[in-house]
């Protein structure tokens, strides 16, 4: 996983709620069996005006000048700003990959799906959760005559932006240290592997019928 | 030991009952790790070929095995042709896909996972493989890389979807690392009447509780109208928790459960059948149980739905009009309103029944069972699809939905209609194979999810039950199914 600690970066504003899994990687690019290669296809159906298909580039596609991703001003932006619920919808990680790879290192929304916002922390995107009305304030000044920038610090858990605005935000302390050392998950699962299998003398012990206490694949047909 | 003391005041207290979530995660608690995480510990992982490939090559970078051989069981669903099926393998067009396909049969291979590979009678939607085959038992932790895996949740399992990397976590260790959700019961009073059903029932409590309004929660479906469902209309109930925000969605365990259960491949037999039974009548919420939050349904006031916009939360019975954004207060919501219109290509205030359709799509695996197929055919029966439909896709949740509906002579009454009778997968309902609408095109889908483009690019879908699908396949536009009966 990446190692994350702070960022300082363009913001650019998402202005939609409910934004789902399937809006931020549309299924036709699910094919592919790697976890790069997603980045050009991040809200496809929006930042294009045509329909694509895996394997094609950005060069070859109609471009929807007036989404916002695409507007001159927001090019280069590290910080998506967006609205209630994002990352709805499917669970497909590919969602925090294609955002990563675009560029994004941190979205900022007043609130986010589960299973996404689960999946943020596999990988290093930092998901920031602000109240409404922060969210709001940040919205005006990212559409605003003036690009903002802001610099988000994960070890003070703090957005600040050079209007002098600095807001503080709630991270799972645990979550924040794996991310700020990009430890690795299962390693540190493994590390308690004794646990794990005392756990299961027990649990097969009493529930033999689980298909994990089969000792080898039986042919039902 | 003064710390085991306490475990055990603890269980003893009268005023502490559990729900039925909390029994089955207390029971699956394997503990917490150093960094303070819980780890939960997982009966049975589903797979899939489009979120495991990155998972399995993980393992292979890290050279770890997995943790438990017999706990995955695996079957291709998301990218398989559903015609012309006896191709196997060379029926997938499309590279990429056949890419994928291939992938997952060889790590299956390779890893020694259990797998109804593409020409095996029992390969379908996972979703509806994992109950049919009895792998599904009350009880259970299952986990898939598919967000409907809360469909398990009808038989009393903790059933989550996840992401890759704890596909890969759970492949490794057997663990899922996760927090506990809060607690939400769905109460159910009354009855649903003729003609509506549990698929319209979970879609006016997605409309009522929004998309995001069970987040961090899981739900239990509970009261008399619930336990008046088969155990298949509750897995409709419960595949779709996740479009109200919950992770998993649960039913308690009562006869039909076990009726359901029993006999099937993976079923536990004779004495070990009888200790299952005993353990399962448990999987209960106490009377005294808490629950975080408590909504009440009356079913017996729901009529059929039908979602006009593009998100789950957008459903209406099929007797309103579609609303008018000018009547919306708050500036936000006008704006969604407007921008789901403008992509509906619908006019405010439209009656639903005014809604032309131009392609039907009977599937996936909220409603490709073989209940919802029987649904579909009385209405059908002796009729034939509106001129005006392009098509209607008939596609059953699993090989031997198939050959059920076949034996029932429902594959028949479909073609008789003028439907396409297909193989099993999970086709238009998002449409990564060849099944697919075109722009603008209108489906009545008996799927979950009406986001943009999800049956295709720029095709628009409305979420209804199969009864109702199949009506507005034979009259062309939407009708109350009801005054068909
Ligand atoms: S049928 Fe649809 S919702 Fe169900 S697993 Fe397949 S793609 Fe997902």
């Amino acid at each position: 996983m990446r190692v994350f600690s702070n960022v300082t970066g363009l913001v650019v504003p998402l202005d939609r709620a409910n934004v789902d899994t399937d809006q931020i990687i549309p299924k036709q690019y699910l094919k592919s069996i790697h976890r790069t290669g997603f980045g050009d296809n991040l809200f496809d159906g929006w930042r294009y005006l045509d329909e694509g298909a895996p394997g094609m580039t950005p060069n070859e596609r109609t471009i929807n000048h007036e989404f916002v991703l695409n507007l001159p001003r927001y090019q280069g932006a590290r910080v998506l700003l967006a609205r209630d619920n994002f990352g709805c919808g499917s669970s497909r990680e590919h969602a925090v990959w294609a955002l990563m790879e675009f560029g994004f290192d941190v979205v900022i929304a007043p609130s986010f799906a589960d299973i996404f916002y689960g999946n943020c922390f596999k990988n290093g995107l930092v998901p920031v959760t602000l109240p409404k009305a922060t969210v709001d304030r940040l919205f005006e000044l990212a559409t605003g005559p003036q690009n903002l920038v802001v610099t988000v610090d994960l070890p003070t858990q703090t957005v600040s932006a050079d209007s002098g605005l600095v807001t503080h935000f709630d991270f799972d302390p645990q979550r924040k240290e794996k991310i700020l050392k990009g430890l690795d998950d299962i390693g540190l699962t493994l590390a308690v592997r004794e646990r794990i299998e005392a756990f299961e003398a027990q649990h097969y012990a009493k529930m033999p019928w689980l298909p994990g206490a089969r000792t080898s694949i039986r042919e039902v047909r | 030991m003064a710390q085991s003391k306490m475990t055990q005041s603890k269980t003893l207290d009268p005023n502490l009952r559990k729900t039925l979530y909390d029994k089955v995660w207390d029971s699956h608690l394997v503990g917490t790790r150093a960094d303070g995480e819980s780890l939960l510990y997982i009966d049975l992982q589903l797979l899939h070929e489009v979120t495991s490939p990155q998972a399995f090559g993980g393992l292979k970078v890290a050279g770890r095995p997995l943790w438990r051989v017999m706990s995955n069981l695996a079957t291709p669903d998301h990218n398989v042709p559903t015609d012309r099926r006896e191709l196997g393998f060379a029926g997938i067009t499309d590279p990429v896909a056949y890419e994928q396909v291939i992938t997952l049969d060889q790590n299956c291979k390779s890893f020694g996972v259990e797998q109804f590979e593409i020409l095996d009678r029992r390969q379908g939607i996972v979703h509806v493989v994992g109950p049919e085959q009895g792998a599904t038992m009350p009880g259970m932790t299952i986990v898939c890389g598919d967000s409907h895996t809360s469909t398990h949740g009808a038989f009393a399992a903790l059933a989550q979807g996840i992401g890759t990397s704890e596909v890969e976590h759970v492949m490794a260790t057997q663990c899922l690392l996760q927090k506990k959700a809060r607690n939400f019961a769905i109460n159910t009073t009354g009855k649903l009447a003729d003609g509506v059903f549990s698929k319209d029932l979970i879609l006016a409590i997605i409309a009522k509780l929004g998309t995001a309004g069970a987040t961090g929660h899981t739900l239990e479906y509970r009261g008399a109208a619930v336990q008046a469902l088969s155990m298949e209309a509750r897995m409709t109930l419960c595949n779709m928790a996740i479009e109200a925000g919950a992770r998993a969605g649960m039913v308690a365990v009562d006869d039909r459960t076990l009726e359901y259960v029993h006999g099937r491949p993976f079923a536990p037999k004779g004495q070990q059948w009888d200790e299952a039974e005993t353990y399962w009548r448990m999987l209960v919420s106490d009377n005294n149980a808490k629950f975080d939050q408590w909504i009440d349904i009356d079913a017996g006031q729901i009529e059929p739905y039908v979602t006009w916009g593009t998100s789950p939360e957008l459903g209406i019975p099929v007797t309103a009009a579609v609303p008018d954004p000018a009547k919306e207060s708050d500036p936000q919501k006008a704006e969604s309103i407007r921008l789901a219109l403008k992509y509906m290509g619908l006019a405010a205030n439209q009656p639903i029944t005014d809604i032309r359709l131009d392609r039907v799509f009977i599937g996936s695996c909220t409603n490709a069972r073989i209940e919802d197929l029987r649904a579909v055919a009385k209405v059908v029966k002796g009729r034939k699809k509106a001129n005006t439909i392009k098509q209607v896709l008939v596609v059953p949740g699993s090989g031997l939905v198939k050959e059920q509906a076949e034996r029932e002579g429902l594959a028949k009454i479909f073609v008789d209609a003028g439907f396409e009778w297909r193989a099993a997968g999970c086709s238009m309902c998002l449409a990564m194979n060849p099944d697919k609408l075109g722009p603008g095109e209108h489906c009545a889908s008996t799927s979950n999810r009406n986001f943009e483009s999800r049956q295709g690019f720029g095709g628009r879908t409305h979420l209804v039950s199969p009864a109702t699908a199949a009506a507005a396949a034979i009259a062309g536009h939407f009708v109350d199914v009801r005054t068909w009966l």
